[in-house]
């Protein structure tokens, strides 16, 4: 893969939000003693009577979140994704997401790269809990500028979504004329062999093996794939109909999240031999970022096998 | 409807109706919560009929007081104040419970006019609360936020985080009131988990505590109009209460938290509320 550029997705959010909170009076932001962390803190500075800090409290800050919203405001809520679906699903569930209020959870610090801290900090699983919402969209930006974007149509769309950052740099993979769009998916890269389904940081990952596997002759679609709720149902059948092999790749449990919905789309839809890079139920544990990349089997090696021994299964069947 | 100006004994007998409502909607649907519903009705009276300024006709007037019902089991009792106010005819208040009907078990903001917010999973209704009282504050209304709160609720962390957060915020125009009726499903407080001191709790937290008695009108009224001169903090009115009050058989009966009566219980009920 071409050297790219890394950029923090989660300061693209704190700088976005804070300019977007010069243009939406109604805009206003709740965090729970993560601000520095999260980057609401330039919101926070700029905003301080439309910030909210709950302190350490994340069932209030998404009960007040609703209030908020129920009363005209649009409120953004973040804090860590473990903490932002685990702790709170239930508030999220009764407060927010039945009665489909304007609320934002943006929450940074998903999946296993938060890295030292360890299991207790990364979340596995909030995708797979934010999807189970019936009220939520559900979007995992790929880099800084689809950060941005997102962020921008999320405070400017009604309804409740659900935004998961990472902790680290990533590689920066769109640039200024890229637009995204809700619930669609993006072909960044045509082939018919198999398609590589992936989002969040995996979408970097999903790049370099297809651009391994080309030198194999092996030719390798890229679906990036943003938004796990709505799903690009369409785009995915496509997929399948015209590379008749798909491999989903996520920072996250394979139960639940981007290769769960997207198996049912394919297995209702257009059948064909699936794999899932994904975490296999297990938690993660303390190291640096790549370390638990390779040791949970989320590289672009791991990716690779995967294409190789579904396109095996495609030919067999 | 605005405020209203209903003297104590007409909010008594209005409370008498609101009563008698609990009672054939539970029966006619078989289940239910009537304990705490009669326990609450004497307070819902008051703010329905005397204390909230709000308008059956224009359910989301933004100048509206609001009223959350965080002990949500108690929505029947909502739901007759609702018919008697007009935001809905007493004639849909037997649907309670039924499919399709826009009196769910719990109430459901998304069906029911006069309905705040969705509860039932207890310990919300605060937090919620706070947000309306913060938005008001930001926009310059003066309205105010009321959320009624069951005792055993109070077993849930969240109440307290949320009670924390009020008083942080200085949040004078926030009243929680919570129904004092000593008994939650499993049985009495003391016994399940002990909540006393309970308004030493809430001052502890920075809250103004009134402790009144929930069945006197006049009490209800007097605390209400306290709690509108407290400054810079938040005031709960603790209600001391019976579980099932006014029907002899369920006062203070732990059974019917959550048990509807039989058309037989229920026609012995009316009698004693006519």
């Amino acid at each position: 893969m071409k050297v790219r550029e890394q950029a923090s997705t989660r300061e693209a959010y704190g700088k976005t939000l804070a300019a977007l909170g010069r243009e939406l009076p109604d805009l206003v932001v709740l965090d729970a003693d993560l601000s520095k962390s999260t980057m609401t803190k330039y919101f926070a500075a700029e905003f301080p009577d439309r910030f909210f800090q709950c302190g350490i409290a994340e069932q209030n800050m998404m009960g007040i979140a609703a209030g908020l919203a129920a009363s005209g405001k649009t409120a953004v809520a973040s804090t860590f994704a473990v903490f932002a679906t685990g702790r709170c699903f239930d508030q999220l569930r009764m407060s927010i997401s039945q009665p489909r209020l304007n609320v934002k959870v943006v929450a940074t610090h998903g999946g296993i790269t938060v890295g030292e801290d360890g299991l207790s900090h990364h979340s596995i699983e909030d995708l797979a809990l934010a999807c189970a919402l019936p009220g939520f969209s559900v979007v995992v930006p790929a880099d800084d500028v689809e950060t941005t974007q997102v962020i921008s149509l999320v405070c400017t769309t009604d309804g409740p979504f659900y935004v998961r950052l990472g902790r680290g740099k990533v590689p920066r993979l769109f640039d200024s004329d890229y637009r995204v769009m809700h619930g669609r998916a993006v072909t960044l890269r045509q082939g018919v062999d198999a398609t590589i389904v992936a989002t969040g940081l995996m979408t970097a990952k999903a790049i370099e093996a297809a651009e391994s596997l080309s030198g194999q002759g092996i030719e390798c679609r890229v679906l990036h794939v943003p938004w796990l709720k709505p799903l690009d149902e369409e785009a995915v059948v496509q997929a399948a109909t015209e590379t008749g092999a798909i491999v989903t790749a996520e920072e996250h449990l394979q139960h639940g999240g981007l290769g769960s919905r997207v198996a049912q789309v394919v297995a209702r839809s257009r059948p064909v031999p699936m794999d899932f890079i994904a975490i296999k139920d297990t938690y993660a544990q303390s190291g640096t970022p790549d370390e638990l990349l390779e040791r949970y089997g989320l590289t672009g090696g791991d990716i690779e096998r995967a294409v190789k021994s579904t396109i095996q299964r495609k030919k067999a069947a | 409807m605005d405020k209203g100006h209903m003297s104590a004994r007409d909010l008594e007998a209005k409370a008498r109706v609101l009563r008698r409502h609990v009672i054939t909607m539970t029966a006619a649907a078989g289940s239910g919560h009537p304990g705490g519903s009669l326990s609450s009705a004497d307070i819902v009276a008051a703010l329905f009929f005397r204390v909230l300024r709000h308008r059956p006709a224009e359910p989301g007037w933004p100048d509206r007081d609001r009223f959350v019902l965080s002990k949500a089991h108690a929505a029947p009792l909502l739901y007759a104040a609702l018919a008697e106010t007009g935001y809905l005819p007493t004639s849909e208040l037997c649907t309670l419970r039924k499919l399709d009907s826009r009196l769910q078990g719990h109430p459901d903001v998304t069906c029911t006019p006069g309905v705040e917010l969705t509860c039932g999973s207890l310990g919300q209704g605060l937090s919620f609360g706070i947000g309306v009282a913060l938005a008001g504050r930001l926009d310059g209304r003066k309205y105010r936020v009321c959320v009624l709160l069951g005792d055993g609720e109070c077993n849930e962390g969240q109440v307290w985080e949320a009670a924390m957060s009020a008083a942080h915020y200085k949040m004078d125009n926030l009243v929680a009131i919570v129904d004092h009726n000593k008994i939650q499903l499993d049985g009495w407080n003391r016994d399940i988990m002990n909540l006393e001191p309970l308004a030493e709790k809430w001052r502890a937290f920075g809250w103004h505590a009134i402790e009144t008695d929930g069945h006197s009108l006049v009490s209800v009224l007097g605390a209400f109009e306290e709690a509108e001169t407290v400054r810079m903090k938040p005031t709960v009115i603790v209600a001391h209460t019976v579980k099932g009050k006014g029907v002899s058989f369920m006062e203070n009966n732990p059974d019917f938290h959550g048990k509807a009566p039989t058309a037989d219980q229920a026609a012995q009920a009316l009698k004693e509320l006519a």
